[in-house]
């Protein structure tokens, strides 16, 4: 055993850093560092940044623009982009639709839609979720009937994350329902979001922002050289999607870079105040919530451990999700708590645009956006699988119940 | 032993249930947080119609002589409805303040606005940096010609934009942290040196900052006792704390109903998801959270209306239980509505985030057991 990385992966973590020191756009580091709401063309700017280096897209293979590095640098990667505070990769292009078109796809496909993809020209959303179909995503609803070369689709989807801002969307529909298991029949088909018949419906979340979507499909008629795979093949691609869904969801880097945030911030206190640090009862909080962050970090590595060495994820990879989440937050309450009776303000527009200043907000500059961050956050524990299901998969796939 | 109403406290209860039954529904409360005023002041009229606005103050004032109890009923409704009038701002704050400092002439002029609805109050209790401490007073109110000169901030104050009366506690003798020499004073809105910045709070309802910069007040503008508002302020958190709590056991109950009902009704895998054992039980965790707290709500509200000794130590155990037992229900309730309990549209949202701040309204549940266990 050994907790140290190689020469070679420290000298790899320092070029990352200066990479991060020299290309990170100011703008958005901006941005992100007093908690402005990013733009599209913030997250694309980002992922162009990336790009340009060679490293959007460390999990794709070589030959169609993954950087080859081993488990450990993607690692020190992902690790070193959240301690830097730089945006989230939006996963939709790079994470889901883009493996499942380089696995199963065909060569126009990958010719057509991985550049795009890969270089974030194009900004892709998902189609999974519908309105009776969450949890049980297999009972969904969604048609597509071939009429000539075309599928003709009619359906709702719904949970569509930035869908306002997509030009493509991938989704699973139904294309027979001739079938004995409801997995079957289902086909991963891809649509530009200008196809006439498509319309969105904002859902507003609990935070009041616009994050969310329906997605309603009227008779849209999609070429069939935009099915992936095989028709009826969907359900098989679509799961192997979310495992990429999965995967870095544990979100350990960015957690790590939060907590030590707040315990900067914490050890603040305005003119006349005690810091919440000082109090034994907060420390104690906080440091309950790193001891669990810290086992999770070690849970993550030993999974990082098993693939560098060539073998597969053990079974503690599974907790990933769960515990990723309950830590986030778990963090997110103690920022709302932090911030005491200033977490009541609710003032986005103050968190709009990059000029207007910090003194115009409510309180200490970081806390009017606690309490919405923490309502918002909830989610982490219902999307991806809720974890609920997440401890149905364990019982059965791992605990053999 | 008796944990049952009596005829006037059931009417009371009746009056205000078929009111939020009846005509507080859940998409004009929507609308009215929304509008430029963040409620109805058509609503709030028909509350001191209705005698609402009267019920805590004495019959010699022009009340209805209600006691905790009274509040207790009262808030345990407007927590079902998610009332968000200025009801608990200006009555069970402001309009408490001035029943506990027991200044005729203060009362003359504000009680008869504050009850017939006309008029609006609030109470500045906290400060940027005074957490929790009722005691941490930093705004200064110093003797001048005509009177006292008050300069100093006050934080996240319910109401202050809209309200007629502000209710300022002022350090007119010692140190940041004395229990002795902070005095109450009254400040008509529109005073010159006073401004508010407002805004909406993430459970909506309105609060402002309230800056004070050499803010001139007659002598008269003293509120009760000089040097010894301390008091009054304790005793007007004593009902505050029962107030904000039987709210919250309102809302508790709400998203207990909700969330099985919601889970008798949502189908996935063929079956509606309460069949589920592992759901079932939280469910189960909710309901007993939710009956526990209930039950210590009526055993403070009874030790406030008797004024036993031990009345703060039963305050704080209530106090403790709704911040730990609200954010389970909370979280749950939130959790078992899927992504549409993470939606501005689904009222479980609202009824969460509520439920959430009273955590953090005067003393936290770790503020609170710690005053327990001292």
């Amino acid at each position: 055993m050994d907790l140290n990385f190689s020469d070679a992966d420290l000298a790899f973590r320092e070029e990352v850093r200066e990479f991060l020191r020299n290309e990170y756009p100011a703008d958005i580091r901006e941005k992100m560092d007093r908690g402005i709401r990013l733009a599209r063309d913030d997250f694309m700017r980002w992922q162009q940044t990336l790009h340009a280096r060679g490293w959007a897209a460390p999990n794709w293979p070589v030959e169609h623009g993954g950087t080859g590095w081993s488990a450990t640098q993607k690692y020190i990667f992902t690790t070193e982009l959240a301690l830097a505070n730089t945006p989230t990769i939006m996963p939709f292009g790079l994470s889901m639709v883009g493996p499942v078109i380089y696995t199963y796809g065909n060569e126009e496909q990958k010719a057509r839609f991985l550049p795009d993809i890969l270089a974030s020209r194009a900004w892709w959303c998902q189609g999974y979720s519908e309105p009776g179909a969450g949890s049980d995503l297999a009972s969904l609803k969604t048609r597509a009937e071939r009429d000539g070369d075309h599928y003709v689709i009619n359906g709702t989807k719904t949970w569509t994350t930035l869908g306002q801002f997509a030009d493509w969307i991938f989704l699973l529909a139904r294309t027979s329902t001739d079938v004995s298991r409801k997995q079957e029949g289902i086909s991963f088909i891809l649509a530009d979001m200008r196809t006439p018949g498509i319309s969105l419906r904002p859902i507003i979340t609990i935070d009041g922002e616009h994050e969310v979507n329906e997605v309603h499909f009227e008779n849209v008629r999609v070429p069939v050289e935009n099915l992936v795979g095989e028709e009826g093949r969907g359900w098989t691609y679509g799961k192997v999607l979310l495992q990429h869904e999965r995967a870095g969801i544990a979100a350990v880097a960015r957690s790590k870079y939060r907590l030590d945030t707040l315990k900067r911030l914490a050890a603040e206190a305005p003119p006349g105040g005690t810091p919440l640090m000082d109090d034994p009862v907060f420390r104690r909080k906080v440091a309950a919530v790193e001891i669990e962050l810290l086992a999770l970090e070690y849970t993550d590595l030993r999974t990082l451990a098993a693939v560098a060495t060539g073998g597969a994820p053990g079974p503690e990879s599974s907790i990933l999700k769960i515990k990723g989440t309950e830590v986030q937050q778990a963090i997110d309450e103690l920022y709302v708590e932090a911030a005491g009776c200033y977490a009541f303000a609710f003032t986005p527009e103050l968190f709009a645009s990059p000029d207007i200043p910090d003194a115009t907000r409510i309180g200490p500059p970081w806390a009017a956006d606690t309490a919405p961050h923490y309502f918002n956050g909830r989610k982490v524990s219902i999307y991806g699988g809720t974890n609920e299901i997440q401890k149905n998969i364990i019982a059965k796939a791992v605990l053999g119940l | 032993m008796d944990f049952s109403l009596n005829e006037d406290q059931a009417l009371l209860k009746d009056s205000l249930e078929r009111f939020i039954q009846g005509s507080y529904d859940f998409d004009t409360r929507r609308a009215n947080v929304a509008s430029e005023l963040g409620y109805s002041r058509e609503t709030y009229a028909q509350f001191a119609e209705l005698g609402w606005t009267a019920v805590p103050f004495s019959e010699a004032d022009g009340g209805l002589d209600g006691g905790p109890i009274e509040l207790m009923v009262m808030m345990e409704q407007f927590g079902r409805g998610l009332v968000i009038e200025p009801y608990f701002a200006s009555i069970v704050l402001a309009g408490a303040a001035l029943r506990h400092a027991g200044d005729d002439d203060a009362k003359a002029r504000w009680l008869a606005g504050l009850i017939d609805g006309s008029l609006t109050g609030a109470l500045a209790l906290q400060e940027p940096q005074s957490r929790f401490d009722l005691a941490n007073v930093r705004t200064r109110a110093e003797r001048s010609d005509e009177g006292w000169r008050l300069t100093g901030h006050k934080a996240v104050v319910l109401n202050a934009r809209d309200a007629d009366v502000i209710l300022v506690p002022a350090r007119t003798r010692g140190r940041d942290r004395d229990r002795d020499g902070i005095t109450l004073f009254a400040l008509a809105a529109g005073t010159p040196g006073m401004t508010t910045r407002a805004y909406p709070t993430v459970d909506g309802m309105q609060a402002a900052e309230v800056i004070l910069e050499d803010v001139q007040l007659p002598a008269d503008a003293v509120l009760g006792h000089e040097d010894g508002a301390l008091a009054v302020l304790e005793a007007v958190t004593r009902e505050a704390l029962l107030a904000v709590c039987a709210e919250a056991v309102g809302i508790m109950a709400v998203l207990v109903e909700k969330t099985v009902d919601y889970s008798k009704n949502r189908k996935q895998f063929g079956l509606p998801i309460g069949a589920f054992q592992a759901l079932q039980h939280r469910m189960v965790e909710m309901f007993m959270e939710h009956e526990q707290t209930r039950s210590l709500l009526y055993m403070a509200a009874m030790k406030l209306a008797a004024g036993a000794p031990d009345v703060d130590r039963a305050l704080s155990a209530l106090k403790y239980q709704v911040g730990r037992s609200g954010r389970r229900i909370g979280q749950e309730a939130v959790q078992l509505h899927g992504g549409m309990g993470v939606t501005h549209e689904l009222d479980v949202a609202h009824y969460f985030k509520r439920l959430t701040m009273i955590d953090l309204a005067y003393g936290n549940a770790d503020h609170h057991l710690s005053r327990f266990a001292a």
